[in-house]
């Protein structure tokens, strides 16, 4: 219990005295997984409505797969961006393994299932009727879409924060492609389990407690601006 | 009016995370002493130990200074960070198996291959000893004592330098150990001793991590000063010659530094402050044979 109480306390020393460290830590955590949150976005939102609008063969296929996706390992995506990434591999020349843009990408390959599947569901689930009356009403193509995604942003701010949930969370791809290391790719989850390690709980304590201050803070500032928008 | 609050919003997201994307991408300049070298990215492939000990905190911040390199450290155990090397994924080598190194020496995968330090394996276990080690007289002995009494004995299981000392020991007593009192943890050597620690079994660790580790375990030093438990490092470079990728220049300077005098005496100075005595001892220069002795 003291050792708790003591991780607690630390906790909140490193975060008001600014540790420099731990900042550093906390700002890569924010800008691999807000990164990687924001390719999952552009890349999944586009994505999951074409998935759910068009009938084409294989869609049934191409759903079970991104359904999969959204439960996907991120250790295994971690082995798979490493290989691809090693100098011995096929984007060896690039020189990124081990840096933040590895790391981002592995997450972007981790969130972006998570945001396609549940965009999709999210429009899958409109009534068609008002689908239909939309393009009554005499909008083109564009006007279409902007309407049918404002219709389910409520839904779409919560792949967001599933995705970035995802993300922030993970620790065997962060670990496998940014390999941990100091004040480049070392995030959160990376530095606690450095620190058990180490058998250094109390600071181990601290940086979860960070960690999860850290989640809960960017999943409440979007869960704000998604209960803004539903007008509540 | 409502397709500008739409457009807002959208906006007003897309910038949000854009600031995201940028915090933290400040870069600060290294002093202007510091040279700036053609290739600043070295790989160093090392053991968990130098890092869960807190030796590479007090180095490499030294080398880099020293030199304007930028080392990427993967700690992994002994045998990923030589796999590594036979791919030409590192550029420089610190690891701590004499046996698994010397085939990579020969097949000149790795060149400028430098003793560097050495300190010791010791045998931990619960304080109440079930199996009665500190009684053997002979190694041997010892974990023959283990394996009868099939007290709980925690081997890390992962190809690293401490395992395969391990692997070498059970095999000089004759004992192929399986069962459900060996058990592997697959994990550093830190979290492998809170494991024994946890479960009051037996392990095989470097005095390094242990000490460092020490307040937090319910573990005693039960053998320890046995020559075959020399626990010995070696700096090597990735052969250029084989995997022209591999910073070359950037590799000897690594070497260097680590076999400097300066870094030679720091290294016999670590930990003496924290733990009382020195964690690591320096070896440049000498022989492997001579050591121990």
């Amino acid at each position: 219990m003291d050792l708790i109480w003591q991780g607690i306390k630390q906790a909140f020393h490193l975060l008001l005295t600014g540790d420099p460290e731990v900042v550093e830590i906390v700002l890569s955590t924010l800008q691999v997984s807000g990164s990687a949150t924001l390719i999952s976005v552009i890349i999944g939102v586009p994505l999951g409505t074409l998935i759910a609008l068009n009938s084409f063969p294989g869609r049934k296929f191409a759903l079970s797969l991104v359904n999969t996706g959204m439960g996907m390992p991120p250790v295994v995506v971690g082995l798979w961006v490493s290989i691809f990434l090693w100098r011995s591999g096929p984007f060896g020349f690039l020189d990124i393994l081990y840096t933040k843009t590895a790391m981002i990408i592995a997450q972007a390959i981790i969130a972006s299932p998570v945001v396609v599947g549940l965009t999709a569901a999210a429009i899958g689930q409109t009534d068609p009727k008002l689908r239909l009356q939309i393009r009554a009403l005499g909008a083109n193509r564009l006007q279409y879409l902007w309407y049918l995604l404002r219709e389910v942003r409520f839904a779409l701010f919560a792949a967001i924060i599933a995705g970035f949930g995802a993300v922030v969370s993970e620790i065997g791809a962060s670990m496998m492609v940014g390999g941990n290391i100091k004040g480049m790719t070392r995030v959160l989850t990376t530095a606690t389990a450095l620190e058990v390690s180490k058998g250094n709980f109390d600071l181990a304590i601290a940086l979860s407690i960070i960690l999860m201050l850290l989640a809960y803070g960017v999943t409440f500032w979007l869960t704000q601006l998604q209960q803004k928008q539903q007008g509540v | 009016m409502k397709m500008w609050k739409n457009i807002r919003f959208f906006s007003l997201i897309f910038f949000v995370l854009s600031m995201v994307v940028l915090a933290g991408c400040g870069q600060t300049a290294p002093p202007a002493s510091t040279p700036t070298p053609a290739n600043p990215d070295l790989i160093l492939a090392t053991t968990t130990s130098t890092q869960d000990s807190g030796l590479l905190d007090v180095l490499i911040p030294m080398f880099e200074k020293k030199t304007g390199y930028k080392v990427k450290t993967v700690a992994v155990g002994t045998g990923a960070a030589l796999a590594l090397g036979q791919k030409g994924e590192a550029d420089v080598l610190l690891t701590h198996a004499p046996s698994s190194e010397q085939p990579l020496v020969d097949d000149k995968t790795v060149v400028n291959y430098q003793l560097l330090m050495h300190n010791d394996f010791i045998i931990v276990g619960p304080a109440n000893d079930p199996a009665g080690v500190k009684d053997a007289a002979t190694l041997e002995d010892l974990f023959k004592a283990i394996s009868d009494s099939k007290a709980i004995f925690i081997s890390r299981g992962d190809k690293s330098g401490t395992d395969t000392k391990e692997k070498d020991l059970w095999k000089k007593a004759g004992i192929n150990p399986s069962g459900s009192w060996y058990q592997e943890s697959g994990v550093g050597m830190g979290q492998t001793l809170n494991i024994a620690s946890q479960k009051a079994g037996y392990t095989l660790t470097d005095r390094a991590t242990y000490l460092a580790n020490k307040d937090n375990l319910q573990l005693e030093i039960l053998r320890e000063g046995d020559s075959v438990l020399l626990n010995i490092y070696h700096v090597m470079q990735v052969n250029p010659e084989k995997f022209p990728q591999v910073n070359k220049d950037g590799a000897k300077a690594f070497v260097d530094f680590m076999t400097s005098s300066d870094t030679q005496k720091t290294i016999g100075e670590f930990g003496k402050d924290k733990y009382g005595q020195a964690l690591f001892f320096p070896d440049y220069g000498k022989n492997v044979e001579d050591l121990g002795k």
